[in-house]
């Protein structure tokens, strides 16, 4: 495979940085705007396209801790006890609850509970598009468990 | 109560998620059993609840006012539907890991097993016709995932059949639900029914008919049923098992649904004509296999023919037989195949030809193979007499002695078939093909077959306390029957 050097530079240099900027700018538009956890996620996503196409391992490939798998189920899991929460203070699932809070220096700032669902649900996008690009053409039976002591 | 409805969701979503961090094999079967068995705790809590005061539970997601919020409604019909698909769930979840099947100790099976469990609740539990469309996608991705876990070359085949067929029924239905939304405005349960009857009738009935073929398509009725017996023999066992239990009973239920709430008593001749050509179809199609997978799933088509044709019939009287008739088919199919699993995982095969004699190598397994197919042809004094009387009386009543009559024969047919299968499978002498080793069958696969004896004692106990549960059918219908109920339930809530 023929690697472009200017190309790999430029995106590394350059999309990655700009992109995920963009993709975490969108996900936090998304309270009040068009945008949110699904739209940033996928424009993260589109980043690590460019990457893999460009001849490289998406970044996050390359830190085992957060292999797409787990990643996806982080997301998920944020996304559900952000949910389930209110049930815990009498509230419905899913009820959104708003804070406001003065900081040094910024002023007052708006903490919406909604805010860590979208980042549940960015993600899971994330994770989602990353499994695509390393799973996608492998065979299915080829994995499986990490060695577990005697599970068999 | 209205806080719990949501749990049977949320907790198989959580235990789903905690699943993919977690990836122990041994972790992931505690959170599978303790996700099931909280929510099924839940699920009995609600049940209760609707059962003692005969309200409806309404759960609003996000708190937000009227028709804004994501609306979960547990009603008689719900509440009893979730709490049975949890006991089999449960029980099919203990012998897939008494199994010791490669499928299982897949990372990915605990997360899509739970998957599926949300998407079954969530189906029965939605109030509104998009979000029954998102349930439905959520568990048909988890079913697509576990039919073709294996990757062998006979579940691909069959599973590209499946997941084509189920997209076609998928497209069909956000077509529908998508096509009323732009004729009433409106995609809630509690709103729909008096926006429906203000429509023009040739768009009503368009409508009618498009969500009709969705969810026959999805409940395998006659004549949309030919995706089920190719695909269903090729799953493995304990998938089968729920599939054959659940999935086309969530069809069951929708279509339920749409003939009591968006359009009562419309058409209901065309659903009986369906429903009793169904149970024909179905039996006769039995009847010509040789493989006990193959029968079984026939007669889950010829099965769904008579919750079908009593939904046809109408009526106060019908439909309480039809719940009844869900509520002892699901428990009463899944062990079926549960059996049929343990014969399979023995011998490995299910034709009718390499096994033979297991009555004498496994007494206690042919009682459990006999109560279920003796109450699938609805011997007394079991739960399919009952639910099959009930729905004969419901007929006669009606005075549909055509389908009656249909009825009658076709569990006469039925019972030749379980003949067939006990004759060839358990009579007889121990063929000296067969691969069952001399230990004993179920001695060696305790947990497998501890699961089969704790379904087939669930059936027992649905024959046993047939006149509560009757009883309780009997005012889900009366509910079903009462929109205007189920509209003020879902408005008043808070």
């Amino acid at each position: 495979m023929i690697k472009s050097k200017i190309l790999e530079e430029l995106i590394d240099r350059w999309l990655t940085k700009v992109g995920t900027l963009v993709a975490i700018f969108i996900t936090f538009r998304g309270h009040n705007a068009p945008g949110g956890g699904f739209a940033g996620g996928l424009i993260l996503g589109a980043v690590f396209v460019l990457q893999y196409l460009a001849g490289q391992q998406p970044t996050i490939r390359r830190k085992p801790i957060l292999n797409p798998e787990r990643l996806l189920g982080l997301g998920l899991l944020l996304a559900l006890v952000t949910t389930a929460t209110p049930l815990f203070v009498g509230g419905a699932p899913l009820e959104s609850y708003i804070w406001s809070i003065t900081l040094p220096q910024i002023g007052k700032v708006k903490i919406v509970s909604s805010t860590f669902f979208d980042f549940g649900v960015f993600f899971v996008v994330v994770a989602v598009v990353l499994m695509v690009l390393t799973f996608l053409g492998t065979r299915g039976g080829a994995i499986s468990h990490e060695p577990t002591d005697g599970a068999g | 109560m209205s806080s719990l409805v949501a749990l049977p969701i949320l907790i198989p979503l959580v235990a789903a998620a905690l699943m993919l961090v977690v990836r122990n094999l041994f972790a992931q079967r505690a959170i599978s059993f303790v996700a099931l068995l909280s929510s099924l705790a839940t699920a009995t809590a609600v049940l209760v609840d609707v059962w003692n005061t005969g309200d409806i539970a309404v759960s609003r997601l996000g708190g937000w006012p009227g028709s804004f919020a994501i609306t979960l409604v547990s009603d008689g019909l719900s509440s009893v539907l979730v709490v049975v698909a949890l006991v089999v769930t449960t029980t099919v979840l203990l012998f897939a890991v008494g199994q010791q099947t490669p499928d299982e100790h897949s990372p990915y099976y605990h997360p899509v097993y739970m998957a599926l469990v949300a998407g079954i609740s969530q189906a029965f539990l939605a109030g509104d016709l998009f979000n029954l469309f998102v349930a439905f996608e959520v568990l048909l991705m988890a079913s697509y995932v576990l039919l073709t876990l294996e990757g062998n070359r006979a579940q691909i085949r069959s599973g590209t059949t499946y997941v084509v067929l189920n997209i076609i029924e998928s497209v069909v239905l956000v077509m529908a639900v998508g096509l009323i939304f732009a004729a009433t405005g409106t995609v809630s349960f509690a709103e729909l029914p008096e926006r429906i009857a203000a429509l023009p009738d040739g768009v009503r009935m368009g409508l009618h008919l498009l969500l009709l073929v969705a969810f026959g398509i999805k409940a395998a009725v006659f004549p949309l049923f030919s995706w089920l017996p190719d695909s269903y023999p090729t799953a493995p066992s304990s998938a089968s098992a729920v599939f054959a239990g659940l999935l086309t009973k969530v069809g069951v239920y929708c279509l339920i649904r749409v003939q009591t709430l968006l359009f009562p008593g419309e058409l209901s001749n065309v659903v009986m004509i369906v429903g009793v050509s169904t149970m024909a179809i179905g039996v006769l199609g039995a009847i010509s296999q040789h493989d006990m997978k193959r029968i079984l799933s026939f007669h889950i088509i010829s099965q769904i023919g008579y919750m079908v044709f009593g939904l046809g019939i109408g009526g106060a009287v019908a439909i309480a037989a039809t719940i009844f008739y869900l509520i002892h088919h699901i428990p009463v199919k899944t062990s079926l195949f549960l059996v049929e699993g343990i014969i399979e995982r023995n011998t490995g095969s299910s034709s009718l030809d390499d096994v033979s004699g297991l009555a004498r190598k496994s007494p206690l397994l042919a009682v459990l193979f006999l109560i279920p197919a003796m109450s699938l042809a609805g011997f007394p004094p079991l739960s399919g007499f009952l639910a099959k009387f009930a729905l004969v009386r419901g007929g006669l009543s009606a005075e549909q002695y055509i389908g009656v009559g249909v009825a009658i024969v076709v569990s006469l047919l039925t019972l030749v078939s379980m003949v067939k299968i006990w004759v060839g499978a358990f009579w007889g002498e121990v063929a000296p093909t067969s691969l069952i080793n001399s230990v004993g069958v179920l001695r060696q696969h305790r947990s497998m077959a501890t699961a089969t004896a704790i379904l087939v004692g669930f059936t027992l106990v649905i024959a046993v306390a047939a006149g509560p549960l009757y009883e309780f059918a009997s005012r889900a219908s009366d509910q079903l029957l009462n929109i205007e109920r189920y509209i003020s339930a879902v408005r008043s809530a808070s």
